[in-house]
């Protein structure tokens, strides 16, 4: 069963991210001072700092979050495969190809939605690519390369858009992308990021049933009476849309997505439907955390946020390599 | 009550024919036996009744042609225990059997008093309520097998066809195994069984459909069906066949 204290202690960590992600910063604010600011009165520069800086930061901290955790936990329940995440399955590369390909060729400047819209059509063609690839196959191992052929492809365009892009300045902004940050960004990009996001949300949140079924493999869950055809248009669209737009704003996070439905796991009855929406939860509270985190640990360059996520990322591998090798 | 129709139905599958124009009506409170060697199209034939696999010909459930019901409206008529089950999560065995009242839960819905009725129904019946609080995926392979026969009988539905119910089971569990697909037939659901040991197929089911290269090539009450002459024709084997009130037959040698 679900442990009973799962669900306040998840909304609990994720208010406290959201807090830190407001309260803390390169400029201290007192707590006093910043509720004043939030009240609308205060200092115009700490105001200035409170909404327009740090307030649209934390909420697509939290977004992002949310909604990679999510598309991690619906990915793992939907291939029976507990190493699926966007970013293994190249769903975010594709996503993160789609934004440099609209910043390359100048795109987004012409129109903010393009930056969105391109990112979701290479998330989706990366998805549907990948499903090709694997077929109808239930191994792990098949998943993982045809991911891997996919993330390594829409990479290898990242690379070319980077090998021969004009000047540095470019490159630069090309290579926040595979990196993932959530610096300097307003409420331009919550309002681009929130719908995609939300759509996302909604779509693969309601496969819980489905995801139960397919426990028992694809003919078991078809006469259980699952529609698998609209089961798998729900999670691509889900995914595509949902991650293309979170990686339209913060650039290609990996891992959260793989970290998060396996610390949630133990704590649920392991069904699929039981680490949805606690995946959400705890992504959105995790990516915050590790976005106030850049903003902390002292650094020339602020650390990007995908890089931590990717340290963090690297244990569960591990802890998997050893129960394959049957050391723990 | 469901019966079950096919009329003609053929599958190809990699340009193969596996099963050739197959027709049978299935009719309730009836234990089918599904009998025949590896590679005859057994499996084959019952996922094409559930239109789990595309084919040919006709399959009508209660009269209703199936491609005209809805994948939830087959769920609950016809309850499907499929060959070598593989379990993807370490569920408990109690969440596991009650993944088989997905069929019949509303959207956004708990499950009620009546669907854990049916679940402790289930586990009592297949004889795994002391396996509740396990993970299914720890059992032994006789436990796991009568934890999926479990879940089937948790459906409820008015039909159950089960393919291989009594892989890895002892002989007393599988005796036990088609005394419970016994007690369902006789409560008037259709029971249709992907069945090898033919002794037990003999003993307890009403009419056996026997195939051969994926064409059915007897139909019928076992008495009538196995004989020696079908045997040796089918399986290429002897067999020792006993005399009394129930059918009663032992295989015996290779032909060479």
């Amino acid at each position: 069963m679900t442990r009973r204290w799962l669900w306040p202690a998840l909304i609990l960590a994720m208010l406290v991210a959201g807090v830190l992600g407001v309260g803390i910063g390169s400029t201290s604010i007192a707590p006093g001072h910043a509720l004043a600011a939030l009240a609308g009165h205060g200092d115009p520069i700490e105001r200035a700092i409170l909404i327009e800086l740090r307030l649209p930061r934390a909420i697509l901290g939290l977004a992002v979050g949310a909604m990679l955790g999510l598309a991690g936990a619906a990915l793992q329940g939907y291939l029976r495969n507990p190493l699926a995440e966007p970013s293994v399955l190249g769903a975010s590369n594709g996503a993160a190809l789609g934004a440099v390909v609209a910043l390359y060729f100048g795109i987004a400047e012409w129109n903010a939605v393009a930056l969105p819209v391109l990112a979701i059509a290479g998330a989706l063609v990366t998805l549907a690519a990948l499903f090709a690839l694997a077929g109808r196959s239930e191994s792990p191992l098949t998943l993982i390369l045809a991911g891997i052929a996919v993330a390594t492809l829409t990479g290898a365009g990242i690379s070319l858009a980077l090998n021969l892009s004009p000047n540095p300045f470019a490159a630069m902004e090309i290579m926040t992308w595979l990196l993932g940050s959530l610096e300097d960004r307003s409420f331009r990009h919550v309002l681009l990021a929130l719908p995609c996001i939300a759509i996302g949300i909604v779509l693969l949140a309601g496969q819980g049933r489905a995801l139960d079924a397919l426990t028992l493999g694809e003919d078991g869950a078809a006469a259980l009476g699952i529609d698998l055809r609209a089961t798998r248009m729900r999670l691509m669209l889900g995914v595509a849309i949902g991650v293309g737009g979170a990686v339209a704003v913060s650039g290609a996070i990996g891992f959260v997505g793989l970290i998060v439905p396996h610390l949630v796991r133990p704590l649920t009855d392991r069904s699929p439907s039981a680490v949805l929406w606690p995946s959400a939860l705890a992504g959105a509270a995790l990516l915050a955390l590790a976005d106030v985190a850049v903003r902390v640990i002292p650094a020339t360059n602020e650390l990007k946020l995908g890089v931590v996520t990717a340290f963090l990322g690297v244990p569960v591998f591990l802890v998997h390599l050893m129960r394959e090798r049957r050391l723990w | 009550m469901v019966s079950i129709a096919a009329d003609r139905v053929s599958v190809s599958l990699g340009g193969r024919h596996v099963v050739r124009e197959v027709s049978a009506a299935l009719t309730p409170g009836r234990l089918v036996g599904v009998l025949g060697p590896n590679g005859a199209g057994k499996s084959t034939l019952v996922r094409a009744l559930l239109g789990l696999v595309p084919h040919h010909g006709n399959v009508t459930i209660d009269g209703i042609a199936r491609t005209a019901m809805s994948r939830a409206a087959i769920a609950q008529a016809v309850a499907y225990l499929p060959q070598g089950q593989v379990l993807h999560w370490p569920l408990t065995v109690a969440r596991l059997v009650a993944l088989g009242r997905l069929p019949h839960l509303a959207p956004f819905s708990r499950l009620a008093d009546s669907d854990h009725a049916a679940i402790d129904h289930a586990m009592a019946r297949a004889g795994v309520t002391s396996l509740a609080d396990r993970l299914a995926t720890e059992l032994s392979g006789g436990e796991r097998a009568r934890v999926l026969l479990a879940r089937a009988l948790a459906v409820e539905a008015p039909a159950l066809i089960v393919d291989e119910p009594l892989a890895s089971l002892d002989p007393a569990h599988q005796i036990e195994g088609m005394e419970l697909l016994r007690a369902e037939a006789d409560a008037g659901r259709l029971v249709v069984a992907v069945l090898h040991d033919l002794t037990l197929a003999a003993r307890f089911c009403d009419r056996v459909l026997v195939m051969a290269e994926g064409a059915l090539v007897a139909d019928g009450a076992p008495r009538h069906v196995l004989t020696a002459e079908l045997l040796a024709r089918v399986y290429g084997i002897t067999a020792y066949f006993g005399e009394g009130a129930t059918p009663m037959l032992v295989p015996l040698d290779r032909l060479r």
